[in-house]
């Protein structure tokens, strides 16, 4: 997408500005009357910058091997060569470097790594104890000033199995949905740290995470206050937006010209990050009607849907979706669990793309995020068998490319294309069979997950020295 | 009143009758009962029950055919431990018959009056591949939940298969919480209420059980009596590897009980305790993650364990968030992990036998459902490939021997939405 490699641009340039606390302009364009003024000084936009490091590797040759590129591409009997970190060459056959690990994948498949837009790991961590219970901070419905990140535990045993049954090397985490505007997300390489900066994925784009229907609704009318409905829910969103126009008006205005800095507002600061197409939108909402009133809501605001989240309604509004160039992050066959998820339907994804909409999946679940592979065979059987023709090689963007074009993130990983990371998985099967697992791991080239190594297995620290330490899991 | 009539004859006119003798022929035949798969095998049901199955099985004179050449022929799916027929959605209270809170009855609620054959969750599961449920009530005011139910998953409207199946208790973390706060208490009322079903089945007119402040009802009473003496299996919800130990403890003190555990996460840990008191286990498939300080050493490897140590186990549903048929991908991956170095799973036949006869001798209905062997209800899957496989569907299924339609709300949904624009007319004009 366009857009995401824009931001990160924006983002790059808003790091480098930062030690300078410097604005553009020099002053030879104001007016003398304004010459008197402060020079405008920028708020931080990245305080807590990621100090993730790629892992050291050695040149990997993975030949002989089924090829899915993750942009559509297969090569059967083909090769990959993982060097320094990055995706060196992907081709039918290649030359091992000197001193390069010859892998032969005969019987076995290369992927890129999977990318989950829609995790909690770390925010609801396991042991699901209230002491660790940190996703929503259901206080109020609008909470836009919390940053998920604040709240990852590095120590999540989650993380480690997301790599080892999952194969997944990149993750959004997201604060839960209880509110209207839950607060930011955070995107993480899934490799454990001992702290979240550690984790955090370098440049990858923020984004606020909305939720509509039954949810917020629920929690603030079972206090007694607004929204107990959804056009309570609608009301305070727009209430929201409003302010949050006037208030980025007047910090364009002040770091453009300088004088006296307007009142700082944590929460604003992230939707004013959405008004200027810095901070992507990532909404949860299930139901078709909703997702079509917020995409007027969006328009009367002034800011763009980056993904509808669960939207197991989608399938209903595929023409509206495509046409506001909306992704849709889907489970494969989750239903009837509440009254918005009711019509949901194993096609949904398959339908969507068909339909020439964006859509990927996504786990929501600790333990939905160790199948996302099969989670996508199910979507694709379900295709299948309604007459909706997907190759394995194309529904492999739904797992990996599409995710990391919604986070904004697709220049550096989601395929097998050279020069990006070298996050990659090698399947000992065909990845949509059930019989299918991870047999190796690599995050920037880094081999940080061996089936039949058990030193490459990781352990947090939660469950160092607990029964069943080390153990297979 | 004719009209009626008419609509009568032609309900009951389209439901094939089970007595109809039926082989299918050709396929690769899975029994159920832990055996490998049977290439080119048959299978024969008629009075709708199995007739017989397998290689060599003669096709009867004037049986109809139905030919599964490059198809497999199964038992159907029984999901254990659901809520299947007894919530429409679950989020939605008024819809939900599953637990009660505020209930002064415990062990004694019977969840079977409130099974709803026609909830339209029980044509979506029954379409990938389910035809029996072991539905389980959920714990709300007490550790007992009360007793459970197995249903079929017909399209007709009568759906059980026993009553009472089973009373279901939460011990473990749950159960602390229920009675009280901690575990110690869970057993302290676990105690007394067998004490007191002994002392109402030993004199029932000088038990009380009826004045306010009776800690069991007579309902109760009566109950608990009945799992004492071993007419209903004692299921109990436990993870950890002591608790699992205290439980077993329990058929000492209690020799008639037939007691199942469910759950079981740290179960690999006592396998053989397990084994040596014949106790069946109905597992998490694939409970990996130390979820609570209960289920700290979870791992995928711990059914195929289990089993290795030889445990009977069979496959809860819990978990399955696209609803029961993932089951069947639960047992798929159970297979996956025998060639994960150091792990251990199930091979393909008792993957299988562990979501179809495993959960129903479980609760001692091996006899009546489960399998492909002779006499077993004529409950019967034909799949377009291999039923662990993520990319295989059912093609027909019979329930009691009876041929079900192969249509759903969800297929009904998908058909109108599969071109997701309006036609001349808006979307509510549009159903076959």
């Amino acid at each position: 997408m366009k857009l995401g490699r824009g931001r990160r641009a924006l983002w790059g340039a808003v790091a480098i500005a930062l030690p300078l606390a410097a604005c553009a302009s020099d002053g030879k364009d104001r007016p003398k009357s304004a010459a008197a003024k402060a020079p405008p000084v920028k708020y931080a936009r990245d305080p807590y910058p990621s100090t993730y490091h790629a892992y050291p590797g050695v040149p990997t040759l993975v030949r002989n091997v089924t090829v899915f590129d993750g942009e559509g591409g297969r090569i059967d009997g083909g090769a990959v060569l993982l060097a320094d970190g990055k995706i060196a060459a992907v081709g039918q056959s290649l030359d091992a470097p000197a001193g390069a690990t010859v892998i032969d994948g005969a019987g076995k498949y290369i992927t890129p790594g999977i990318v989950d837009i829609h995790s909690h790991l770390g925010d609801y961590p396991s042991p699901q104890v209230q002491a660790l219970s940190d996703g929503n901070e259901a206080t109020a419905p609008i909470t836009a000033d919390v940053w998920a990140e604040h709240s990852v535990w590095p120590q999540d045993p989650g993380f480690g199995r997301a790599l080892a049954n999952g194969g997944v090397t990149t993750l959004q985490i997201l604060p839960g949905s209880a509110n209207l505007m839950g607060g930011r997300s955070v995107v993480l390489k899934n490799v454990y740290a001992r702290t979240m900066q550690a984790m955090k994925f370098p440049g990858a784009p923020y984004g606020l995470k909305m939720a509509c229907g039954e949810n917020p609704k629920r929690v603030y009318g079972s206090k007694n206050r607004e929204p107990s409905t959804r056009m309570g829910n609608v009301a305070v969103d727009r209430q929201t937006w409003a302010k949050a126009v006037a208030y980025k008006r007047k910090w364009d205005k002040y770091e453009k010209e300088g004088g006296d800095p307007p009142d700082r507002d944590i929460g604003m600061d992230t939707l004013r990050g959405v008004l200027s197409g810095e901070i992507m939108v990532q909404n949860h909402c299930y139901r078709a009607d909703e997702m079509a009133i917020v995409l007027d809501m969006a328009k009367e605001f002034g800011y763009h849907v980056t993904a509808f989240h669960h939207a197991v309604e989608a399938y209903k509004i595929a023409d509206l979706l495509r046409a506001s160039g909306t992704c849709a992050a889907v489970w494969a066959d989750w239903y009837g669990f509440k009254m918005e998820s009711y019509d949901g339907i194993g096609e949904n994804l398959a339908i969507l793309d068909h339909a020439g909409a964006c859509a990927m999946i996504h786990s929501d679940d600790e333990n939905g995020i160790q199948r996302l592979n099969q989670e996508v065979a199910k979507v694709l059987s379900s295709a299948r068998h309604a007459g909706i023709q997907v190759s394995d090689e194309a529904a492999w963007k739904w797992l990996s490319l599409g995710p990391a074009k919604a986070l904004g993130i697709d220049s550096q990983t989601g395929s097998l294309r050279p020069g990006k990371m070298a996050d990659a998985v090698l399947w000992n099967g065909n990845p949509f069979s059930v019989y299918t697992r991870p047999e190796k791991v690599w995050v920037d080239g880094a081999l940080l997950y061996d089936s039949s190594d058990p030193k490459r297995r990781p352990v947090s620290d939660f469950e160092l020295g607990q029964p069943g330490s080390g153990d297979v899991k | 009143m004719t009209r009626a009539l008419l609509l009568l004859a032609a309900s009951v006119l389209a439901v094939p009758a089970a007595a109809q003798t039926i082989a299918i022929t050709g396929g690769t035949v899975a029994i159920g009962d832990g055996s490998a798969p049977i290439e080119r095998g048959t299978v024969v049901i008629a009075n709708g029950r199995v007739v017989a199955a397998g290689a060599g099985v003669a096709v009867p004179a004037g049986a109809e055919v139905v030919d599964a050449t490059g198809r497999w022929v199964t038992p159907g799916v029984v999901s254990a431990m659901t809520d299947l027929s007894l919530v429409d959605a679950d989020g939605v209270s008024e819809s939900n018959d599953a637990g009660a809170r505020n209930s002064p009855y415990k062990a004694s609620i019977d969840v079977s009056v409130a099974v709803n054959p026609s909830g339209v969750k029980v044509a979506n599961e029954r379409l990938g591949g389910v035809t029996r449920a072991i539905v389980a009530p959920e714990a709300g005011g007490s550790i007992f939940a009360g007793q459970g139910a197995v249903i079929d998953l017909g399209s007709d409207p009568d759906a059980l298969t026993r009553a009472r199946a089973f009373e279901y208790v939460e011990l473990g973390e749950d159960g602390g919480k229920l009675a009280g706060g901690s575990r110690p208490a869970a057993w302290a009322l676990l105690r007394d209420a067998f004490q007191q079903a002994q002392d109402y089945r030993r004199d029932p007119k000088a038990f009380d059980g009826r004045s306010r402040d009776s800690l069991v009802t007579r309902a109760d009473a009566e109950t608990l009596g009945r799992v004492l003496d071993g007419q209903l299996p004692l299921l109990v919800h436990v993870e950890r590897a002591a608790d699992i130990r205290q439980v077993l403890g329990l058929t000492r003190d209690y020799a008639k009980v037939k007691l199942v555990l469910v759950g079981v996460a740290e179960g690999w840990l006592v396998a053989r305790e397990i084994a040596a008191a014949r106790v069946p286990v109905i597992a998490h498939a694939l409970a990996d993650l130390p979820a609570s300080f209960e289920s700290l050493a979870a791992t995928e490897s711990n059914v195929g364990r289990m089993r290795a140590a030889g445990v009977p186990v069979a496959l809860a549903s819990t978990g399955a968030s696209g609803g029961d048929h993932v089951l069947r991908q639960f047992a798929g991956n159970l297979v996956a992990i025998t060639r994960v170095p150091g792990a251990t799973g199930l091979d393909w036949g008792q993957a299988w036998a562990s979501i179809t006869s495993g959960p129903a001798e479980a609760i001692g209905l091996g006899g009546e459902i489960g399998s492909l062997r002779p006499g077993r209800r004529a409950d019967v899957v034909l799949w377009d490939g291999d039923p662990l496989e993520l990319s295989s569907v059912p093609v027909a299924t019979w329930v009691d021997g009876r041929a079900q339609p192969m249509r759903s709300r969800q297929t009904d949904l998908r058909d109108r939405y599969l071109t997701p624009t309006e036609g001349a007319l808006p979307k509510a004009y549009e159903r076959r």
